[in-house]
């Protein structure tokens, strides 16, 4: 089984963040870069895959050269080849799933493993863009995944509003994976030695023929607003007499 | 200059940092009160590659630079000090004599399952009556036909109890002062050999220190670990590096007492403000920045010199005396700035100032570091 799985360079998810001065993107300088934690997660469920099945795990980024440490993480946990789209700023998710879509008709593989979701900007889109691009079909929020390749078809649990939705798609299919699919595995020093030879394949994503061209522009980001302290109230009147008159919420 | 550190020792520095803050750090409590490291966490450590960071790889470790060894050191340092110990001696004193002095035999005997840590290294000098001074050591080895016959009693060996290999020294000719010195293979369950008395201490629990007690131990002559009389010179060329390597460690703990200390001072609040905004506490926080700034680029550049084949007896003594002193006040200060609450078991600063306080005592007591520095200086 032939899995791609793709990777998103985000901001350290602890770190603090700040909104750049003309409002339209954040301070990169001083924030270190990670894999989105729920493509280590895709990248993890590939391993799985093919561990239990044979094949090979390629993992694709869209980034900045930078981004090769992302993909060597990858690599260093178990993955085989990496792919290396060269773009420089950012790519919405229509310029990212076209790429990928791009990639995934050269590579042909069974499955494309993405994150459901990247924790910087939330728009869990790419996936769901993708299936439509390659008409495959798509299993989002995936918790659970149990390929078979003899009949050519996956049977994935999804994560959905007060439960849990089993289904079935046929082969080549587009998987999100969501937070219980399964624990990731670490970046051992045996992994990392291997890694530094495996390949990464750079590819200028000018070379790819695909209009990048972002069709969202982001107008403003707003920091959450500042928490302010507490207040502690006489009784349950002046409780609910501040919830209604001050907050309005009541 | 670029102090940039290479891409993979940045994959395995996100690595150790994760394994630390996920695994270590929440049991560390619990190593504090059962003083023992659970196996599953030791069978993880394996896996990362641990045990053979600086294991060659042409014996199944990693041959990691200095510097690379620094950096993971500098990580696990950052919980209880048991978990960077468990791995420690594979990585220096138990595993470094044989890559240094071993012949190609013992390399391929020992140094595979040490790297992959399905044997503990050990390193055993120190006597009662002899530590920083080595030549008073009375442990003896006497050959016999194809053996050597080891009798004596050495203390304060780290892991010890659970060390399959230790590396020995013993006493071959007497009247030569240090150059009588051997160094011998010491295998658990030769005849004769046996672990004695585990010690209690003011910290570092969950690792073990023991005595080792030698009682006609027979020893086969291939385990002499270089030739009869080497044993000082080895001893000493494997703790240079390990007194740089205890600099790093120091650097990680310091690091940490940082983060805690800025962390606490933040949400305590006395009369009516968080305490960071005072002064008294700030300058505390300074200062261990400072030195924590300095400590690293010490380290730092010691490891360096050391990569590019140099010398360092001199920088090595002098880092550890630097780290390990700056580690020592930093600790005071954390504790300090969390008052009452720093005094208090189950805190973390508790447990580094305790667990510090070692580091000025072992692998050369600053005293005797300084000493090394001044006869460098006077050469």
């Amino acid at each position: 089984m032939k899995i791609l799985v793709t990777l998103k360079p985000v901001p350290n998810p602890d770190e603090k963040v700040k909104v750049r001065e003309d409002g339209k993107g954040i301070v990169r300088e001083n924030i270190k870069t990670v894999v989105n934690p729920f493509c280590e997660i895709a990248v993890e469920e590939g391993l799985r895959i093919r561990e239990a099945h044979g094949g090979e795990v390629v993992v694709l980024t869209v980034g900045p050269r930078e981004s090769d440490q992302q993909l060597r993480t990858a690599l260093a946990m178990g993955a085989d080849r990496g792919i290396l789209v060269e773009a420089a700023g950012d790519l919405d998710s229509l310029a990212v799933a076209k790429v990928i879509a791009k990639v995934a008709a050269e590579e042909k593989p069974d499955l494309v493993l993405n994150g459901k979701q990247a924790v910087d900007d939330d728009n869990n889109q790419v996936g769901q863009i993708l299936a439509a691009l390659l008409s495959w079909p798509q299993a989002t929020f995936v918790s659970k995944l149990e390929p078979d390749m003899g009949c050519r078809k996956a049977k994935a649990t999804r994560e959905v509003d007060g439960g849990l939705e089993t289904i079935e798609v046929p082969l080549p299919a587009v998987i999100t994976a969501d937070l219980r699919l399964n624990e990731p595995r670490y970046a051992s020093l045996p992994g990392i030695m291997k890694a530094k030879k495996k390949e990464v394949k750079l590819v200028p994503v000018a070379s790819l023929g695909v209009d990048t061209k972002p069709k969202v522009r982001v107008l403003s980001l707003t920091p959450p607003r500042q928490r302010s302290g507490g207040r502690k109230v006489a009784d349950v009147a002046e409780l609910v007499s501040l919830l209604s008159n001050e907050a309005k919420i009541l | 200059m670029d102090f940039t550190l290479p891409e993979e020792l940045l994959i395995f520095r996100d690595t150790l940092r994760k394994f630390v803050e996920k695994e270590l750090e929440p049991i560390s409590e619990q190593v504090e009160e059962e003083d023992h490291i659970p196996d599953r966490i030791v069978e993880k450590m394996k896996d990362l590659g641990l045990f053979g960071l600086a294991i060659p790889s042409e014996h199944g470790g990693y041959g990691m630079s200095v510097l690379g060894q620094c950096v993971a050191m500098e990580e696990l340092s950052r919980t209880n000090a048991c978990f960077r110990t468990r791995i420690g001696t594979n990585n220096g004193i138990g595993s470094m004599g044989i890559v240094i002095a071993g012949t190609e035999e013992q390399k391929r005997k020992y140094l595979p399952r040490l790297a992959s840590g399905a044997m503990t290294g050990a390193f055993a000098l120190t006597e009662p009556n002899a530590g920083s001074d080595a030549s008073a050591i009375r442990t003896t080895a006497v050959r016999k036909g194809d053996k050597y016959i080891l009798n004596g009693t050495k203390h304060f060996i780290t892991n010890g109890d659970i060390a399959g290999l230790s590396t020995v020294m013993a006493l071959t000719d007497r009247p030569k002062g240090t150059k009588g010195i051997s160094a011998f293979l010491v295998e658990e369950g030769f005849p004769g050999f046996s672990v004695g008395k585990i010690e209690r201490k003011m910290g570092f629990r969950g690792s073990h220190t023991c005595e080792l007690l030698f009682d006609d131990c027979e020893v086969p002559a291939e385990n002499l670990l270089g030739r009869e009389g080497e044993g000082f010179r080895i001893a000493m060329q494997v703790l240079d590096k390990g007194r740089l390597m205890m600099g790093a460690c120091a650097l990680g703990a310091i690091e940490r007492l940082i983060e805690l200390s800025t962390t606490f001072a933040k949400t305590r609040v006395t009369f009516g403000e968080p305490i960071i905004n005072r002064q008294a506490i700030q300058w505390m926080l300074v200062n261990m920045a400072i030195d924590a700034y300095a400590v690293r680029n010490a380290v730092y550049h010691a490891a360096w010199k050391l990569d590019r084949g140099e010398r360092v007896t001199k920088e090595a003594a002098m880092v550890k005396v630097l780290a390990t002193e700056t580690a020592c006040r930093a600790a005071d200060s954390a504790v300090q700035i969390h008052g009452g609450m720093g005094y208090m078991k189950g805190m973390a600063v508790e447990r580094f100032y305790r667990d510090l306080r070692l580091l000025r005592i072992y692998e050369g007591t600053s005293e005797i570091l300084r000493m090394i520095v001044a006869r460098e200086m006077s050469r």
